[in-house]
């Protein structure tokens, strides 16, 4: 009977809003993933660092974060304590599903991680720079097979913009996604596709081991401790960042949302967080503001005209 | 040192009284995650995560190990009891392990699947230390053409063995197909026959339809016959402790379940259910007791719980040697090791041996404790069943309900529990299997997933599904699979008439 009474305490503590909590953000994917590491990070940082006692993390899976964006739209209007975690794949997410809810419907606090795009090729394959796997493309699009994560998402969106900028019909790539980094870099592995198109983490431990050749990142310029060039050195203008934010609840009123931005520009400029950014081999990319809202505005409208490009949106 | 001598330090560190409570801990809070439908392992290890960066290295990852195998193991136990799954992966258990419950043979089929999950632990956690990177490459070579001939290969074995008509368990699997559509297409990032609800955008929860089906379908059933149910249930018959039979009809069944799962485990989009599903398809097709499937037969339990133990150790094969989590439960131990310095990728074993070693040793430490654990248990869990009929199961509707909002909490969820749970219930009355369904809802969409991702890296071409070898071989053996019976039965269509006619009673 212990069992049935430990579950039946897991059951409660999981079913049960969090009465107590100062803080309780969404992380609308499964456990596991970047949104869901980014959560717990911020719920242990935020604790650790006295920025706030209780904070709990909920999971609402699904649909390139819609569902809990949706979720959290409509139960959380008003309520201070309540945070969402999401990113640039929720605005490509938003755009392909249709979603009724939209970034504009929750209060976008601040950017706080990012990582770039690497493209890659399995190690004993044909192609040895960028500028090879340019040609490969130009000459027969659909021959080059992309494997990377969900359609519709930053690597999509990235393959589509190098296809633009070199001149290819973006209707015409060949893109294969997968569900979730393990798979896609296990079918770059088995040489299953051309090129394979993900955040750097994905591919690092394989690039260091030599199993896979890094092509470019898609960075503005080099970064450091990365032995590849940018897209934009094979002259092709593409800059891709895949980065993550945290929002507040609609219908805040001014002090609440700077007393949010507060603890979040707390959170962000904490030594437990660089701590944390550190090992996770995230980059500090923190805006928040004014000049958050523009580059968020910025990049939704550069999706919707990729996606359109591609296909993905009518 | 060599690889045995890692080993040992790694067991002497894991063997240590601290760290053999951070074991016993692991796997009773994973049996009892397991034990509940809609928390899995991966939500678990996800909460304790921030309470394991206090341990030392050491301490954690035993407690990951120990989380990790016991919610493999727990899901049986109300499979085998309840006719609840707690998750995916215990699905098939339930067939023949529920029926054994109620001939009063509980107290076997729950040491069969202790025991069986114990040996296929040991010998899949040891093929981890040994053999991961043969298997690795073995799993590389495996794209979509080649998991879409396995998916092929797992639907024409499981459809002719779940029920007795095949007819009827292939509307079964097309009932499953037919919600498995529901959702975003994977490829395309486009929403089908979601209707505009937002709930279904992603698709129908496994576990949602399995408990539903299961226990909700079951419930009902039983209520619906009230008083004058035929099927008593009779707590202990016999022996609570397998018979010398038992042990001789097990020991195979869970050695092909263990070389079943542990390679499928390994493959990137291999996942734990299909090696489930292929055990259970294997033993009843080369028991010599076919009869008894679907009548509580033994092996129809110890060869897929040991398929999916064996699964679990398989999974870590490409997450220690690749860097590749493969299922969330392993994303999140990934996040933990990175907690620690650790890169898991192809240089982990050689720049962090310490740690590997020690991760193997808490494996075998855990999957010992399972046993200690959960063998003296047996007996004090078939008395579950001693529980009069209208408690228990109204206990088993608040669990499921309990599991189901713990997962997802939200209203439509709920509703999706009662209907497909009405819809159990009907297809228990019309006598139509309920497992082929779950395995539609399971497989189609990988099956599906594979095929177009194979066409369009082939950009259209048709043939590569026949030119790779291993999908030529596994094609093959679908065929042979699929004609063979059809040969036997025109040959002899005396005795298959009679045994039909038997089956009509």
């Amino acid at each position: 009977m212990k069992q049935f009474f430990l579950a039946s305490i897991l059951a409660g503590a999981l079913a049960l809003p969090a009465v107590a909590a100062d803080y309780t953000i969404i992380a609308p994917a499964n456990p596991g993933g970047g949104w869901d590491q980014t959560a717990r990070s911020i719920q242990s940082v935020m604790q650790a660092e006295g920025i706030s006692g209780n904070v709990q993390v909920q999971n609402v899976p699904g649909a390139g974060g819609t569902i809990g964006l949706a979720q959290f739209a409509s139960q959380s209007a008003g309520n201070a304590n309540a945070l969402i975690v999401g990113g640039y794949v929720m605005v490509g997410a938003i755009l392909t599903n249709k979603s009724p809810v939209s970034l504009n419907d929750v209060t976008p606090i601040a950017r706080l991680t990012g990582e770039y795009e690497a493209i890659v090729v399995p190690a004993d394959s044909p192609l040895k720079s960028m500028g090879d796997l340019v040609e490969a493309l130009k000459k027969d699009p659909g021959a080059v097979s992309w494997g990377g994560g969900s359609a519709g998402g930053t690597d999509h969106i990235a393959v589509g913009l190098i296809a633009k900028a070199a001149g290819v019909d973006p209707t015409k790539i060949n893109y294969i996604a997968f569900s979730g980094g393990g798979e896609a870099l296990a079918a770059i592995l088995g040489s299953q596709v051309t090129a394979g198109i993900s955040g750097y983490g994905e591919f690092e431990s394989q690039i260091k081991a030599g199993t896979l050749r890094l092509l470019a990142m898609s960075s503005p310029e080099r970064l450091p401790g990365i032995d590849a060039p940018t897209i934009k050195e094979g002259g092709l203008d593409v800059v891709v960042e895949n980065w993550r934010m945290v929002a507040a609840a609609p219908g805040l009123t001014d002090e609440q949302k700077a007393a949010v931005s507060a603890d979040i520009e707390k959170l962000a400029k904490s030594a437990g967080w660089q701590e944390t950014l550190k090992t996770k081999g995230w980059t500090d990319t923190y805006l928040a503001g004014d000049a958050f809202k523009a580059q968020l505005a910025k990049d939704v409208s550069a999706t919707e005209a990729v996606l359109k490009d591609i296909g993905l949106v009518q | 040192m060599t690889t045995f001598d890692f080993l040992l330090q790694g067991m002497l560190v894991a063997a240590q009284p601290m760290n053999l409570f951070y074991a016993l801990i692991g796997v009773t809070l994973g049996t009892a995650v397991g034990v509940l439908p809609g928390i899995g392992p991966a939500l678990t290890v996800a909460l304790l995560l921030p309470v394991t960066y206090r341990l030392d290295p050491g301490g954690s990852l035993i407690m990951f190990a120990g989380i990790y195998y016991g919610g493999m193991y727990g899901g049986s136990t109300t499979s085998i009891l309840l006719n609840t799954p707690g998750e995916s992966a215990s699905i098939v258990t339930a067939l023949e392990g529920n029926k054994m419950a109620r001939k009063g043979r509980g107290g076997p089929a729950l040491a069969t699947a202790a025991i069986g999950s114990f040996v296929a632990g040991l010998i899949a956690t040891l093929g981890l230390a040994f053999i991961a990177p043969f298997v690795v490459k073995l799993a590389l070579v495996f794209g979509p053409r080649e998991y879409f001939a396995l998916m092929v290969l797992a639907f024409v074995t499981v459809s002719s063995a779940f029920g007795d008509s095949t007819l009827r368990g292939l509307t079964s699997l097309f009932i499953g197909f037919a919600l498995a559509i529901i959702g975003i297409d994977q490829l395309t990032g486009q929403a089908r026959m979601s209707f505009g609800i937002p709930d279904l955008l992603d698709g129908i929860e496994v576990t949602t339809l399995a408990v539903a089906m299961f226990a909700i379908g079951e419930s009902l059933y039983i209520a619906a016959q009230g008083d004058q149910g035929p099927d008593k249930i009779e707590a202990v018959k016999g022996s609570v402790w397998m018979t010398g039979q038992d042990w001789a009809r097990s020991w195979k069944a869970w050695l092909r379940g263990t070389a079943i799962g542990f390679p499928i485990g390994a493959m990137p989009a291999g996942g734990a259910e299909i090696g489930t599903f292929l055990s259970y398809a294997t033993e009843k097709r080369l028991s010599k007791h076919p009869e008894e499937f679907g009548h509580g037969a033994i092996e129809g339990v110890a060869g897929p719980e040991a398929a999916n133990n064996a699964s679990a150790a398989g999974t870590l094969v490409p997450l220690l040697t690749l860097g590749l989590p493969t299922t969330a439960t392993a994303a999140i131990m990934l996040a933990g090791f990175q907690q620690y310095g650790l890169q898991p990728g192809p240089l982990l074993f050689a720049t962090n041996p310490q740690l590997v070693w020690g991760l193997i040793a808490s494996l075998l430490i855990a999957n010992f404790m399972l046993l200690v654990l959960n063998l003296p248990l047996v007996g004090l869990w078939v008395k579950l069943l001693t529980i009069p009929k209208p408690w228990l199961y109204a206990g088993i509707l608040l669990f499921a309900t309990l599991g189901t909002i713990g997962a997802n909490p939200s209203v439509f969820e709920l509703g999706m529990l009662l209907a497909f749970g009405v819809l159990g219930y009907g297809m228990r009355i019309f006598g139509y299997p309920i497992a082929p369904v779950v395995v539609g809802l399971i497989l189609g969409p990988l099956a599906e997933q594979q095929l177009r991702r194979a066409l369009a890296i082939s950009q259209g071409d048709v043939t590569v599904l026949f030119t790779s070898p291993v999908a030529a071989v596994l094609l093959a053996v679908a065929a042979a699979a699929l004609i063979v019976p059809l040969i036997l039965r025109a040959r002899g269509r005396g005795q298959v008439l009679s045994q039909l006619a038997a089956n009509e009673d």
